[in-house]
């Protein structure tokens, strides 16, 4: 691996602990969690492990998977690249906290605390609106899902994991953990162990999904950690569009989030999964996610990243199959006390297989944002194209911005096109827009609206409108 | 209407860093009146261009700006703009990603609203659009100007329509326009100069500083302002600027020696 350029501001060292500012951050509040039906003890050992594949009653090979996870999250060491993971305490930390004793299939059946959040979050209208099903994940477990009448006809099915292993055991099994070995990386191999709910997300051929899934992560816990587990597969020239949001409540010490996202994309099959993530700046997020894209179909991520402590995640595609396409969009911005080091991968596999990357990360207050990537191409994987743009817009001086892109290439019959450019709000724009009336905050807050711009209009409208909205309050309180 | 505002600028003094630029400004800008600024290049017409606004880059180190009694010196940018003040830049910023019509309606719930804090309503859609629209109409801009990233791939003649358009939209009490007829074909002069003569009128104060004539062909002034080495030397009627036009400032210069002087100086210590 090769750092082609590395681009910074001057350096200022970062604080350590997130300045835990609740006026700035609008889901920082909690529910009381005395009602819970069970919370486990703190730390990770083989017993907790076990207890946790008990309580949910499963198979014998599913107990053994978690235990072998563990046994190689144990074994590796902790990455020593990407942000800085010391705060990370692994014994002080849930690993399986049910607030529920089951799953609503309406709202009126979750407990009312819980739903007065979801309220709060406008999942249930945005579900009469515009959605064709929701999974409500709050603290390990889903405590709500539906799905709309006509998709189950179809053969859709759209459950939480946990459900998904004991209803659809056969094709679960095909492909759970085959995309995301456990020994990926210390926080898969993490996952592996310990986890619990996520989406369950099956398309059959030719089935097209007009609106998307949405499935909405929210823990509550001081400390709690959230090891959701995604599996989404599109069968042939079906077409499905998942989208997740989460937030937690602002504590003063730090939770963990670490999911793992695996989507198989089969022949002519289009996957889009949009994530908006918006957590407390009090969450470290350390997800994987990666798709296999076969003959002729499209992945997409759009990657949003606001919240968080560290956010590192990497979504990757690996295109299988000739006619294989790639697209990661991905938005980080970060501000006083986060690092978002947020990026792609694209690995080209097969020959005429297509590959794009946009990135646009903000910067401000102190923050660090950053791109990093990989392009690979393999021998034999002639004529592919790869498209790569990453845009950095640093808001002043204590703020910082890096790009690591890294490219690997094993054949010569290859198109690869890399730009990189890193820009600072000009006084002169500042300055235009104040003599108009605006206020320096009205100012800064439409140059970074119109610097992503071009990502935003690919969204659906009511994510744009979203995603504008939280990097307006993002924005907000903070002079350029 | 009542009393006509002025806009008064006694003795002003204005640096940028240690450099003196305006060594003691006197001008007065009544609503409905139309000044014409003239002078060679360096002797400080966009530092007062940039001053009246608020450039945080010009300092100003004596006097003052005030428009009906009301003290600018202290106010930012955008307050000044609340308060009627417009200036169409020489040379007008790219914001891209930002529409047309997204600025336009962001700025005209601001000017309209003084008291609007971020984040509060903008002006109703239906009536930006329509108004949006119909000014459009009237200076023959293209209706599709309004979807299209602010100055972002403009022409120089698009830009400074995109001027005039944002002067037609915003109605300030107070407008100056730094060289908006420069580096122009003779066809975009036209259209920014008759769209100004639209625009103007009892309710807009203007103060045009022009190398050209045309401008103040269509935008007759009541009075013109030459100056030199930062400070207006000679105030005329529209016959001056004519004058100005045919025979240079070398009759300017003799007249004020001093000033020339002060000329000279200042061009020799910023020429290397």
């Amino acid at each position: 691996m090769s750092t082609i350029d590395t681009l910074t501001t001057p350096d200022e060292e970062l604080d350590d602990r997130a300045q835990v500012d609740i006026g700035d951050y609008q889901f920082g509040f909690h529910d009381p969690t005395d009602k819970y039906a069970f919370t486990s003890r703190r730390g990770l050992d083989r017993e907790m492990v076990a207890q946790i594949s008990e309580m949910k009653g499963e198979p014998g090979w599913m107990r053994d998977f978690r235990l072998k996870s563990l046994e190689i999250f144990e074994q590796k060491p902790m990455p020593n690249w990407g942000g800085d993971m010391s705060g990370i305490d692994f014994q002080n930390i849930f690993y399986y906290v049910k607030a529920s004793d089951r799953q609503g299939k309406t709202w009126d059946e979750v407990p009312e605390d819980i739903r007065r959040t979801y309220d709060r979050l406008g999942i249930p209208e945005a579900e009469k609106k515009y959605l064709s099903g929701v999974k409500a994940q709050y603290e390990s477990e889903v405590i709500y899902g539906s799905l709309q009448e006509d998709l189950a006809k179809q053969g859709v099915l759209f459950t939480d994991t946990d459900s998904a292993l004991k209803e659809h055991p056969e094709i679960f099994r095909e492909h759970f953990g085959t995309i995301i070995p456990p020994s990926d990386n210390k926080f898969a191999a993490l996952n592996s162990a310990v986890w619990s709910g996520g989406s369950f997300i099956y398309v059959p051929p030719g089935v097209n999904i007009d609106f998307p899934l949405q499935a909405y992560f929210r823990i509550n816990t001081e400390n709690m950690g959230q090891f959701e587990r995604t599996l989404i597969i599109v069968d042939e020239g079906a077409n499905v569009h998942y989208v997740e949001g989460c937030t937690a409540p602002t504590y003063s010490s730090d939770s963990l989030h670490s999911a793992v996202v695996e989507i198989v994309v089969k022949r002519k099959g289009r996957c889009r999964y949009t994530t908006i993530q918006n957590w407390s700046n009090n969450v470290y997020n350390l997800v994987t996610k990666r798709a296999m894209a076969y003959g002729d179909s499209l992945m997409e991520w759009v990657d949003g990243n606001l919240g968080s402590k560290l956010t590192m995640k990497y979504p990757a595609i690996y295109l299988m199959e000739p006619g294989a396409r790639g697209e990661t969009l991905s938005i980080a911005f970060a501000g006083d006390g986060q690092h978002q080091d947020a990026g792609a991968k694209m690995v080209h596999c097969a020959p005429n297989t297509s590959s794009r990357v946009i990135s646009k990360s903000i910067s401000k207050d102190g923050g660090r944002a950053g791109y990093r990537g990989l392009v690979k191409v393999e021998n034999g994987a002639t004529n592919c194209k790869s498209n790569v743009v990453c845009d950095a817009l640093i808001l002043d001086s204590k703020s910082r911005s890096d790009t690591y892109p890294y490219i690997e290439i094993d054949e010569d019959d290859v198109a690869i096109e890399h730009e990189a450019s890193v820009s600072k709000i000009a006084e002169e724009q500042l300055l235009y827009l104040m003599s108009r009336g605006m206020t320096e905050t009205e100012a800064s807050s439409m140059i970074v609206t119109g610097f992503i711009e071009p990502l935003v209009k690919e969204l659906p409208m009511e994510y744009a409108v979203e995603l504008n909205r939280l990097i307006e309050l993002q924005m907000e309180g903070s002079v350029g | 209407m009542s009393q006509p505002a002025v806009l008064k600028i006694e003795n002003l003094h204005v640096s940028v860093g240690d450099t003196p630029i305006l060594k003691g400004v006197n001008l007065e800008i009544r609503q409905g009146e139309i000044h014409a600024l003239m002078g060679p290049n360096g002797s400080g017409k966009s530092t007062l261009a940039y001053t009246l606004i608020g450039h945080p880059k010009y300092e100003v180190t004596e006097g003052s700006i005030t428009v009906d009694g009301v003290e600018l010196n202290e106010l930012d940018p955008c307050e000044r703009a609340r308060m009627g003040m417009f200036l169409a830049f020489q040379y007008p910023v790219t914001i891209p990603g930002v529409k047309v019509a997204d600025f336009l309606r962001h700025a005209i719930s601001n000017i309209r609203n003084p008291e609007r804090k971020e984040g509060e309503e903008l002006m109703p859609m239906r009536d930006f659009r329509k108004e949006l629209r119909d000014t459009m109409n009237e200076l023959n801009i293209d209706a599709e100007f309004a979807r299209r990233y602010l100055n972002d791939g403009f022409s120089g003649g698009e830009k400074k329509r995109m001027e005039i358009l944002q002067l037609a939209m915003l109605k300030p009490r107070f407008a100056i326009l730094d060289e908006t007829d420069s580096g122009l074909d003779s066809d975009a002069v036209r259209v920014v100069s008759e769209g100004l003569q639209k625009l103007s009128g009892p309710h807009m104060g203007v103060l045009i500083i022009t190398h050209h004539e045309r401008l103040l062909e269509y935008n007759i002034p009541h009075y013109t302002h030459v100056m030199l080495a930062g400070r207006i030397v000679e105030t005329g009627d529209a016959a001056l600027a004519h004058e100005l036009h045919a025979n240079g400032y070398a009759g300017v210069r003799e007249r004020h020696p001093q000033e020339a002087a002060e000329e000279q100086e200042t061009q020799e210590v910023t020429t290397p």
